[in-house]
């Protein structure tokens, strides 16, 4: 996000830019079950959405809030839940529902310390590789990561949009640092931000299928109510949205939902670089950590080490094209994590050889200090 | 290695406000004075009571690490954070406390003010402790306009309480103006640094 001086600052937290965004780009309903450190979501959307005429509802638990997301998304409403670990364990389930039914929707999981109940005020980076295959079945869906608050705005209205354009879950995941981190950011009027919404279909409802293909690999989306009569099961579909078990219908069905997204990798795929041109050493980092690994590369490139920054907004689909050159450029890749190496795992997938790969692993519910990684960076 | 961050720590224990005072410092500079600003915490799962820790890092160009690197403020509301938290204190960093609540100081480097008791007897309410100590802070650490501290104060605070927190405010400030910082002993570190 860019942010200009003539516009006037507001101290925000990572949580409330998050909110921000999410009203921004055009949510109108939230459901969950509050959890530290992911609270302050549900706590501002409870004040804000009814006064935008938006729907917030407390559920009794998170396998409800998604449950009533899809529901409200499937009426036509742009929809969220936020939670943390415990939560985002119980949200899976219906997760699935939403991908394989093709509804668009935001679930933000603010990582805390795990397993179970594990750590709760403090930060982790725990549920990355969950984010991706938490829930069953060869599943499409996007998973993106913020580092700061002026990410949590801009990052959750572009999970909005990819969500809506793709029909797919998008997983923001955020961690307590970002979260609870309060920066002064001018936020964007609300006419310089692009907002995308769902196609809705232009053929009389007596012809419409809910789930046929076409050249996006993105079926038109009636809501509920609009006179579209359509049937929604987590059943493998045909393009009628009947179950089938049909091979061929049932393998055309899985390609498409991949398909779609594989289709929009271009636009998918983002990260940002800092110091790249001439790096010979870098750092690829994600969440609070890639703060961290701005400052040790900075503070590397004062003592002569030509380092630079990966940092990684989107975590999956891995955004291997934007990466790979980096790779084979650099002779080290330093990868800093706040879990046991879930990214560095993907990472060293797709580099082939191409360069060393060195892990940095913190799991003590502690931020990954710049002297940590700094240390790498002076001596590989 | 910190270049031109100016870094602020606030401790204390849970319940003692530690954490507002650091958002409205927070504020202040942030969106009142226009600088970069970068405020975080750390606290425990308890309510009240454990060790609760903000931070503030004040800088005129935009903050990549969010969380101090060392310190150039420790404000020390009760012993216990004053020995967890005083380590990564900058050799001519200051530390700040309230007299009544500790009483044994690891550097000479230190101003000591009644913070609790001068909220309990002079605004009668031991709850704005923290908004008198954040008076002293802010005036102490040169880096807030006043005027904007006590405009950020009382946007913040619950309605009908602005009176009182702008008392506080103002008693730690005028109790930090009798603070002579230049007669506080320098750190012999920095006589050292063309040696080392």
């Amino acid at each position: 996000m860019v942010t200009s001086d003539q516009q006037k600052r507001i101290l925000l937290q990572g949580n409330e830019a998050v909110v921000a965004g999410a009203l921004a780009a055009g949510c109108r309903f939230f459901a969950g079950y509050p959890i530290t450190p992911a609270s302050e979501i549900s706590e501002l959307l409870s004040v804000k959405l009814p006064e935008l005429g938006g729907t917030f509802i407390q559920m009794e638990d998170e396998i409800a809030s998604m449950g009533a997301v899809i529901g409200a998304s499937l009426a036509g409403t742009k929809s969220m839940t936020a939670t943390s670990g415990p939560g985002f364990s119980l949200i899976q389930e219906n997760l699935g529902y939403a991908c394989v039914t093709e509804v668009p929707c935001v679930i933000v999981n603010v990582m805390r310390g795990g397993p179970s109940t594990g750590l709760p005020t403090s930060p982790s980076q725990g549920d990355v590789q969950m984010a991706r295959w938490g829930t069953h079945g060869d599943h499409p869906i996007i998973v993106l990561a913020v580092s700061s608050v002026s990410d949590c705005f801009s990052v959750t209205v572009k999970a909005f949009n990819l969500s809506e354009k793709y029909r797919v879950p998008v997983i923001v995941l955020s961690d307590e640092v970002v979260a609870h981190t309060r920066e002064a950011v001018a936020l964007p009027d609300a006419d310089q931000i692009r907002v995308i919404d769902r196609i809705a279909p232009d053929v009389p409802p007596e012809w419409y299928k809910p789930y046929a293909d076409n050249n996006r690999g993105v079926p038109d989306m009636a809501a509920f109510g609009d006179g579209y009569r359509h049937h929604v099961t987590g059943l493998i579909h045909d393009d009628h949205g009947y179950p089938t078990q049909d091979g061929k219908e049932v393998e055309k069905f899985i390609q498409r939902i991949h398909r779609k997204v594989s289709k929009g990798f271009q636009e998918i795929q983002v990260i940002k670089t800092h110091d790249m041109e001439d790096a010979e050493i870098c750092v690829i980092a994600y969440g609070s950590v890639a703060r961290s690994a701005l400052r040790a590369v900075r503070d590397a490139r004062n003592q002569g080490v030509k380092a630079g920054l990966i940092q990684l907004v989107t975590l999956f689909p891995f955004p291997r094209k934007s990466v790979d050159s980096y790779l084979r450029q650099c002779r080290v890749a330093i990868v800093p994590e706040m879990n046991m190496g879930q990214m560095s795992r993907e990472i060293s997938r797709v580099n082939q050889g191409g360069c060393r790969i060195v892990k940095h692993n913190k799991i003590d519910g502690h931020l990954i200090s710049p002297e940590e990684i700094l240390k790498h960076l002076i001596t590989v | 290695m910190s270049d031109e961050r100016y870094e602020i720590r606030f401790s204390g224990s849970g319940g003692q406000g530690i954490i507002t005072a650091a958002v409205v410092i927070a504020d202040a500079v942030g969106s009142f004075d226009n600088k970069y600003v970068c405020q975080t915490q750390s606290y425990g799962p308890e309510a009240r009571g454990g060790k609760s820790k903000a931070e503030v890092v004040i800088s005129s160009s935009p903050i990549d690490y969010p969380k101090a690197l060392s310190v150039d403020l420790l404000l020390a509301m009760t012993q216990t954070a004053c020995d967890a938290y005083f380590f990564d204190i900058k050799p001519e960093g200051l530390l700040v406390v309230d007299s009544g609540l500790v009483q044994q100081l690891p550097t000479s480097r230190a101003v000591s003010i009644p913070f609790t008791q001068i909220a309990r007897e002079a605004i009668g309410k031991e709850i704005v402790a923290n908004m008198v100590a954040l008076g002293a802070v802010g005036y102490l650490c040169g880096q807030v306009s006043l005027s904007s501290l006590e405009q950020a104060l009382l946007s913040r605070v619950p309605r009908g309480t602005e009176q009182m927190n702008s008392e506080a405010l103002h008693a730690g400030i005028e109790e930090a103006k009798k603070i002579d910082l230049d007669s506080l002993p320098r750190s012999v570190l920095s006589d050292w640094d063309d040696e080392l």
